[in-house]
């Protein structure tokens, strides 16, 4: 495919891109949440997470995007693992065996009754180990010359 | 007389995937393919959410979203690797 030399002005991919990010992104915090009692999880909103941030590197350049996002996407990576493995010896605090899971019915003041569960901390560094590895391998393959 | 109707949209939308696949095969230039492949992303959308009716479920209207976001993903990126040769660019401020 020819390489046109030309400087394209893409207002319209642009303005879109700049609202449809915020949708993408918080379905994908839909997503993670649901994922206890419906379909999601931790990995199909890493991946809707990194698919925004897709858009925003097609919709500008990979230098806009690490002015914008700041983040070594390998740390991120790490970071994940150290979470998920973190909550797994979180379980041997309380004497039970290692990934040992609980949930239990918490009052917070401004939502009510909320169902909270230590899996989700689990799924959190799922999340971030997700969004870590895709965001790796895309930039590493946009960043050639 | 509901399942009849809604049998016979899914139908409908079957032969529009099948006539946008002969495009998508038989399209004389890239364009063609890229456009019928959206909407064939988009007949997709209507046949998960009449299937989520037949099944009665709720369960697979997360999946309409999805589709949707990924169609309208990939569509850009072949749209912007037939005009600039390249999907992520480095700076396009000063190349």
């Amino acid at each position: 495919m020819k390489k046109t030399g030309l400087k394209t002005n893409d207002l319209i991919l642009q303005t879109i891109t700049k609202i449809v990010l915020f949708i993408v992104i918080i379905f994908s915090f839909h997503l993670f949440f649901a994922g206890h009692n419906a379909p999601g999880g931790g990995f199909i909103g890493g991946l809707i997470t990194s698919g925004a941030i897709v858009l925003l590197l097609i919709a500008f350049d990979v230098k806009t995007v690490k002015s914008i996002l700041p983040i070594n996407y390998v740390k991120v990576a790490a970071f994940g693992l150290l979470i998920a493995i973190l909550s797994g010896i979180g379980s041997f605090l309380f004497g039970v065996p290692f990934l040992s899971h609980t949930h239990g019915h918490v009052h917070i003041p401004l939502l009510g009754d909320t169902h909270l569960a230590t899996a989700v901390i689990f799924d959190l560094g799922v999340y971030f180990v997700v969004v870590g590895v895709t965001m790796t391998i895309i930039q590493t393959i946009g960043e050639t010359e | 007389m509901f399942e009849l109707i809604i049998w016979i949209s899914l139908a409908l939308i079957a032969s529009s995937s099948f006539l946008l696949m002969i495009r998508l095969i038989k399209g004389p230039s890239v364009p063609d393919r890229a456009i019928s492949l959206d909407a064939i992303g988009i007949n997709l959308v209507g046949i998960t959410a009449i299937m989520s009716i037949v099944l009665d479920t709720s369960a697979f209207l997360d999946i309409i979203l999805l589709i949707g976001i990924l169609a309208f993903i990939g569509t850009v990126s072949i749209a912007k690797f037939l005009e600039k040769g390249e999907i992520i660019e480095n700076d396009r401020n000063n190349q």
